[in-house]
């Protein structure tokens, strides 16, 4: 059965997937907005820094994520001059590494609905006294709802799957940063394989149920718009 | 003030588009062009959709974009409406959806009755409910009508609004802009490269190429036109705007009334007084130099040429002051010989042939 441990393990996964997911529509939404319409010289180069954590190993992203957000790093020399302390190692850390790391599963689906929307509905919607960003809540969102479901979907899934990055910026700290893989990764270290079946059987039915949602029910192909 | 003042200048390169055009403030004026000539331009320009990097625009007296002192209205705060070649509906919102969009958003509420009259007019009443993928082509156009209209807009900008759908639903919905051109008192300006739609609803005709204006004045002036490539055209024609005068019910016969003279049709079923559109090709027009005392030819009217072309192959094209109506006649270069044609005689038109448009 599901340990104590194992349940604080759980609950902080899904605890760091449910605040990163919400920053990542926060700042993936305008992101995947200007890059689905810019002409800018920028877009390819922004597109692949966006791409990056999707075929960077987690623990190059983690170990310059370390730097960064440590005391010696520029992050870490602003979050010590905010008088908020070190990243590296804490929870919020967790959450900011998460947010770098699945966001290519956010922005791509976003930006994918937003191109296929096209110009036409915000032509319209402009000559019917829609100001651009009235006709992007009445327009463009109820008609690219599918792909912020696959976006919240996937990235939601995509953080409580991570286990690379985790390591490298959270640690292995209960209830703190020791998230499910983390967990898994202990008890077979432990040789303890009956705890690590039922944690990882928890993990591989949610991600069953998450890709059979996304193919059956929003008939999307979540492995095909990351590598758009 | 009631004129529309548009200039505008821009160049993409391969397309520049440099235009001056004062235009009346009330009526419909078409905008009438081949692909490319910048018609789709010059009216998203008006619209705001795009912008002119040099550009000057006043709709009755309220200036939209004067680049001089950059300003330039966005679209949402211009008040058109405006129709797309597709209709352009919100796919996520039903007809009512649609309407209401604008209309909740348009500074001065018409209020319902006027939204209701739209319905009435455009005959979508019975379609509230449906969403856009569920209406035919000719509907999903004629509910961007009304969306358009809906908003109460000063002037109505309608960007080929009958090119993507076939000959039936241009049939349908024709007598609709038609009627509306009746019961509308703001501008219209409408895109169109076809001669059909020119002639059943121009007062006012544009006549662009390659980004420039050829033409522009009223129909049959700027159709008559001899320096512009549409007199010399097989199809040429020129539109009259009559009224029913008198029904000859023995004869099976109408007499309508113009600006100047009156003609006889066959029997129109419509009461005296009712506007009419009579369309007049140019190779059904004949010339005499005497009135001519026998003839089966009912409408021989007096006339005064006022131009002289070289037409296609055999032809000549000869333009006539008819009371204030232009007319254009083809007839064969021998004839115009032979009967020593020139500017400022006056001689008698006969017309073979009439078609009314609405």
């Amino acid at each position: 059965m599901l340990t104590p441990a194992d349940l604080g393990a759980l609950f902080l996964t899904f605890k760091v997937a449910s605040i990163a997911t919400l920053l990542m529509l926060l700042f993936g939404t305008p992101l995947a907005w200007w890059l689905a319409r810019t002409r800018s010289a920028w877009k390819g180069v922004i597109n692949a820094v966006v791409a990056l954590p999707l075929v960077l190993p987690p623990t190059v992203l983690g170990f310059y994520l370390l730097v960064l957000m440590g005391p010696a790093g520029a992050i870490g020399k602003l979050t010590i001059w905010l008088g908020l302390g070190t990243l590296p190692f804490t929870f919020p850390g967790l959450v900011v590494a998460s947010v770098l790391y699945s966001l290519p599963f956010v922005v791509q689906p976003l930006q994918t609905a937003f191109a296929t929307i096209g110009e036409h509905p915000l032509e319209a919607a402009a000559t019917l006294r829609a100001s651009p960003l009235d006709s992007f809540f009445s327009v463009v969102v109820p008609l690219a709802k599918p792909g912020f479901l696959t976006a919240a979907i996937l990235g939601f899934a995509h953080t409580v799957g991570e286990f690379g990055v985790v390591l490298m910026v959270g640690g292995n700290i209960p209830d703190k940063t020791r998230v499910v893989s983390v967990q898994i990764y202990n008890h077979v270290e432990a040789l303890e394989y009956t705890e690590a079946h039922w944690l990882a059987g928890c993990l591989l039915l949610f991600s069953f149920s998450v890709l059979l949602v996304l193919y059956t029910v929003l008939k999307t192909h979540p492995v095909a718009h990351p590598l758009k | 003030m009631t004129t529309i003042l548009a200039r505008f200048q821009l160049d993409y390169g391969d397309f520049k588009l440099d235009v001056d055009l004062k235009l009346p403030g009330s009526g419909i004026t078409v905008l009438f062009g081949h692909s490319g000539s910048g018609k789709t331009t010059l009216l998203r320009c008006i619209a705001g959709l795009q912008r002119a990097p040099q550009g000057f625009l006043a709709i009755n007296g309220h200036v939209w974009q004067d680049s001089e002192c950059d300003l330039f209205l966005p679209t949402h705060k211009r008040p058109l409406g405006y129709v797309f070649q597709e209709a352009n509906l919100f796919p996520h919102l039903t007809v009512r959806g649609n309407l209401h969009y604008g209309l909740k958003r348009a500074k001065q509420n018409p209020g319902t009755v006027k939204l209701e009259q739209t319905l009435e007019l455009l005959g979508i009443g019975h379609l509230m409910e449906r969403m856009p993928e569920h209406l035919s082509g000719g509907e999903r156009q004629r509910v961007a009508i009304a969306r358009a209209l809906a908003l109460n807009p000063e002037i109505l900008l309608m960007d080929e609004p009958l090119a993507s759908l076939d000959f039936k639903r241009k049939q349908e919905i024709l007598p609709f802009l038609s009627r509306l051109h009746q019961q509308l008192d703001i501008p219209v300006l409408y895109v169109t490269h076809s001669q059909q739609e020119v002639a059943q609803l121009a007062d006012t005709l544009v006549i662009l190429e390659d980004g420039q204006a050829l033409a522009s004045g009223p129909l049959s002036e700027t159709q008559s036109r001899l320096d512009v490539p549409l007199a010399q055209d097989r199809e040429a024609a020129t539109v009259w705007q009559a009224t029913v005068a008198e029904h000859e019910a023995d004869y099976h016969l109408t007499r309508v009334a113009f600006a100047g003279g009156s003609l006889s049709l066959p029997a129109v079923d419509a009461p005296v007084g009712t506007p009419l559109r009579v369309q007049i090709y140019a190779r059904d027009v004949s010339i005499a130099l005497e009135a001519p005392t026998a003839t089966s030819i009912l409408n021989v009217l007096p006339a005064t040429i006022t131009g002289i072309a070289d037409g296609r192959d055999s032809q000549s094209v000869i333009r006539f002051q008819v009371g204030d109506q232009a007319l254009l006649a083809h007839i064969t270069r021998k004839s115009a010989l032979l009967l020593d044609l020139q500017i400022g005689m006056a001689v008698y038109v006969q017309i073979k042939g009439t078609s009314i448009l609405n």
